[in-house]
């Protein structure tokens, strides 16, 4: 059936809002009475909390109130588990250790919060933060990796042994075997640090517990707001229905907004009840850089073995990840990883072992990409390097390495971040990668191009990196999807929305199948109080999953208005057609009746209506996929390095993806070119520099560079379209892809366009000042 | 010292009389004082350019100006700009281009780009990149939004 509405470019039904100022983040809510919170945070990354005395704050005029965490008595307690903890299987190790709403004991990461000041304005909160006299011993602060498993490293949890957070290992065939037969065993040292999120808005919060009708509403800058609703009603001995929380526009996630009970968001909700009055917590910047979540630090200790001919045997992986302080968000990160190390590639062969490692740093949570782009990273990287080593063309050895389209469903006989086997639903890579590598003009540019430009003295680069992304994983969400009167729809879903373009693409779903205008189809998103089930947007699973909810409650409304209209048009079901509102017969288009009268007539006033009918032209439908649908994608890019200031200017950047069913081309590419540009900025501007006593030297916006419009290239967007099998829309997600595979695409590129040098780049995030050093390191060693 | 000031601000043609803090932003006079919450803070040191308004006509960061500062002064936020039924053609065009994601960013951006539109009705692409240099945008890539600016500059030509 030829689609009228997915697929197309709709432009977004939420843009006027945004664009006149009259859309509402959570930082724009005013109410009467309203008090604001303010923060002490510790400037040591570890002390032992000797005394805090609060009470020239509490003198303050304008204060309210001060809180520590003596205060809180017996509701001070650790954030709930975001995920569950792994199997409790043989050699799985896991010590879960939570973050605290505030410090009672001991700090363990910089900018970890002691006290909560509450006043009459922010800027009296602030002052009065000064007030606080806060006696801390600084201990020894555990940043490196490595070092914080050394025997005798100081601990962050004093009550552990190690700072060992978690082990794992995972194996599929026999690597050791594998690697005896192996022509070429590339073994290297891979490492990969931390960036941040950035979102342009800051997290938010605001609590209102209003004690006469003992209700809590709040809203919050989350990506997940029934969880957070569920959570502080189990917390605060509430009524699930007493608690609404609305997310409601957010300005951007990126994964750490998804992290469920941040200190802030259990203190304010709490002490608002305390106090009786609304209380407003907005997160500045340099917070936002201590407090908010973090990823992508680890050490890999990786070999590849390969064939002569360049086909890979096995792969071994041991490696470090950085959990930070706490590890609320479990294995997902280091899955993640485990899960992309074999990238896109038939390898039979695989070992990875895995320890989380807890620092004195901030803790670390997914960050668009999720564990995802350090998999890339490493295979990429590998293969370049066997590529070299083996004298074969970099796209011929990935070529020859591709999983065949015949071997999907491809089963990888290991668990994925929900600890179900990771199974890639279906997929045809290669057409893929050509599409790229046409789009690019390849051949053109390594043949003629290229050598052109050398001979004229450019250092010119291509790169070519193709990748899998795992996505839409469950376990559900669900949707309400009402006609009103009006004839227009309503419709309610539990996730959260950032960015997405959530109400046209959800809109766009269903007005496919109710043939109404895409913008009369309103949507509301993020709030408990229209829709209560569902988990959150995250790991690129809005459009897949809450999409095929909304899909499925659809379908069932339009069969509710096909059966209606076909007694009332006298007409069977299979010639009645839904368009521009109404239900017509499809041949005599006069005869119809419009989906308003009829939403009427299914909610009649008075008379009798047949046992079991359901009242209204509304269905509520939840979609769980078996499993996560995986997309594929190619990126490749050519640039040209300038010698003195190793500033890079990206001369062309072609992505090609594979997203299963495309809802709205022009959001898509939207999604893609911002994912592209934190990928830029994760490979080549942004690294978060933290030093051996666990202070962060960049927590601003003029140290920490994101890219701007002009270090961002133009990016040319290629589509290929294999459906997935595991839902009825066929889609797959996208929300990550343009971030995943730019760090392993800028180190092939910028290897690529010294050619000169002996460079082999084995880290990330690069940048001009680190390439610089790399390359006086590789003279010095000559 | 005294601790507040009166001023008188004259905001989207709208002359506001209030008594505030020296110590006041801008940025927070014109959100929650005035309750134009369209101007965004995205990091209050000036970099991230979310909170830029039109200062008699030129783009300013508000997070970096007191309130007293704007005393006897012409400012323009986004709501000046156009409405929900009738939108500023620079509006129109970041619809139509999808210039906005997450929409943070954008309020800043679209008060940059007025007066440099009106000073350059016919930017190139690398002009464009250039004026919205000192706008971050984390969800976009910028792509869309210089299509829009594009955009805008020829239904302002028109
Ligand atoms: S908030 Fe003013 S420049 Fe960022
Ligand atoms: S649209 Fe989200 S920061 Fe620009």
């Amino acid at each position: 059936m030829t689609k009228k509405f997915i697929g197309k470019r709709v432009k977004r039904n939420e843009d006027p809002r945004l664009l006149t100022g009259q859309a509402l983040f959570v930082d724009d809510v005013e109410i009467p009475g309203m008090l604001h919170a303010a923060f002490l945070r510790s400037d040591y990354a570890h002390a032992r909390l000797l005394s805090i005395d609060v009470s020239a704050a509490r003198q303050r005029p304008g204060v309210v109130a001060v809180f520590t965490a003596e205060d809180m008595g017996e509701d001070w307690q650790p954030g709930p588990p975001l995920v569950s903890p792994p199997p409790t299987a043989k050699d799985v190790i896991f010590h879960s250790r939570r973050q605290v709403p505030l410090v009672k004991d001991k700090v363990r990461h910089a900018g970890e919060a002691i006290a909560v000041v509450i006043a009459e304005s922010r800027y009296i909160a602030e002052d009065a933060v000064e007030d606080i006299l806060v006696e801390l011993e600084p201990l020894e602060a555990v940043s490196d990796l490595e070092k914080s498993l050394q025997e005798g490293s100081t601990l962050v949890h004093d009550d552990l042994e190690s700072n060992l957070a978690a082990h794992l290992i995972q194996k599929k065939g026999d690597y050791e075997a594998a690697r005896e037969k192996a022509d070429l065993v590339i073994t290297r040292r891979i490492v990969t640090d931390r960036g941040a999120a950035a979102a342009m808005e800051n997290r938010g919060i605001v609590a209102h517990w209003d004690e006469k009708s003992q209700h809590l509403t709040v809203w919050d800058t989350t990506q997940a707001p029934i969880p957070i609703r569920n959570g502080l009603a189990a917390r605060l001995g509430l009524s699930a229905n007493q608690v609404r929380v609305i997310a409601p526009f957010v300005g951007g996630g990126f994964g750490p907004k998804m992290m469920m009970f941040y200190p802030e968001e259990m203190l304010i909700p709490w002490a608002s009840m305390k106090l009786s009055r609304p209380i407003k917590w907005i997160e500045d910047r340099r917070e936002n850089f201590y407090a908010t979540t973090q990823e992508r630090g680890q050490n890999h200790d990786v070999e590849l073995a390969l064939s002569r001919d360049g086909h890979i045997l096995g792969l071994k992986d041991v490696f470090l990840h950085d959990t930070g302080a706490y590890d609320p968000y479990g294995l997902t990160i280091p899955l993640n990883t485990q899960c992309h190390l074999m990238g896109p590639y038939d390898i039979e062969n695989f070992t990875s072992e895995v320890s989380v490692v807890f620092t004195n740093k901030t803790l670390v949570t997914p960050v668009r990409g999720a564990g995802r782009p350090q998999g890339i990273f490493i295979i990429e990287r590998l293969l370049d390097i066997a590529a070299k080593e083996l004298g074969i063309d970099q796209v011929e050895i990935r070529k020859r390495n591709l999983i065949p389209p015949e071997a999907f469903p491809y089963e990888h006989k290991i668990i994925d971040q929900a600890f179900a086997p990771l199974v890639l639903d279906s997929g045809n890579y290669w057409p893929v990668m050509k599409k790229a590598l046409d789009m690019i003009g390849y051949d053109q540019f390594v043949k003629e191009e290229q050598p052109r430009l050398r001979a004229e003295g450019k250092y010119v680069g291509i790169g070519i990196t193709p990748f899998i992304e795992s996505t839409g994983v469950g376990p559900y969400e669900g949707a309400r999807v009402t006609v009103e009167a009006s004839g227009k729809v309503f419709v309610a879903t539990g996730v959260g929305t950032q960015g997405q373009g959530h109400f046209t693409t959800f809109a766009q779903i269903v007005a496919e199948q109710l043939g109404v205008a895409v913008s009369d189809v309103r949507i509301v998103t993020g709030d408990t109080t229209e829709f209560h089930w569902g988990t959150g947007t995250f790991a690129s699973r809005g459009a897949v999953v809450a999409g095929n909810a909304i899909h499925a409650s659809a379908s069932i409304v339009r069969q509710k208005v096909l059966k209606l209209a076909c007694k009332i048009l006298e007409t069977p079901e299979e010639e009645l057609e839904l368009e521009c509102g109404l239900v017509r017969v499809a041949d005599t288009p006069h005869k119809s009746i419009s989906l308003g009268e009829l939403a009427l007539l299914a909610n009649p006033l008075r008379g009798a209506v047949e046992p079991g009918t359901e009242p209204g032209l509304e269905a509520t439908a939840y979609f769980g996929p078996q499993y996560g649908a995986t997309a594929f994608g190619t990126h490749a890019m050519i640039i040209e390095i300038d010698p003195e200031t190793m500033m890079i200017a990206i001369k062309r950047y072609i992505t090609v993806e594979d997203c299963g069913t495309v809802l709205n081309p022009l959001i898509l590419e939207g999604q893609i070119h911002g994912g592209v540009s934190m990928g830029i900025g994760n490979a080549y501007y942004e690294k978060l520099h933290f030093d051996e006593n666990g202070q962060l030297l960049n927590a601003s916006f003029a140290d920490y560079l994101i890219p701007s419009a002009t270090e961002m290239p133009r990016i040319e967007v290629g589509h290929v379209e294999t459906t997935s099998p595991l839902n009825e829309l066929g889609t797959k997600g996208v929300g990550e892809a343009g971030t995943i595979p730019v760090p392993a695409l800028f180190s092939q590129a910028i290897e690529n366009a010294l050619y000169n040098r002996e460079l082999e780049i084995l880290e990330t995030p690069l940048s001009p000042n680190r390439l610089f050093e790399l390359l006086v390191n590789e003279e010095k060693s000559r | 010292m005294q601790n507040s000031f009166n001023i008188a601000v004259t905001v989207n043609d709208t002359r506001y009389e209030r008594a505030v803090e020296p110590r006041i932003l801008l940025s927070d006079f014109l959100r929650h004082d005035l309750g134009l919450t369209g101007t965004h803070v995205g990091c209050e040191h000036g970099v991230c350019g979310a909170c830029t308004i039109l200062f008699d006509g030129q783009p300013a960061r508000s997070c970096l100006v007191f309130a007293v500062q704007a005393h006897g002064h012409k400012i323009t936020t986004v709501e000046g700009l156009g409405t929900i039924d009738n939108l500023h053609p620079i509006q129109e065009a970041f619809h139509e281009a999808h210039g906005l994601q997450c929409g943070f960013c954008t309020p800043g951006i679209l008060t940059t780009i007025v007066p440099f539109l009106e000073q350059n009705p016919d930017p190139s692409e690398e002009e464009i990149r250039e004026a919205i240099s000192g706008n971050l945008c984390r969800c976009t890539g910028y792509q869309h939004i210089v299509d829009a600016v594009k955009l805008a500059a020829e239904k302002m030509r028109k």
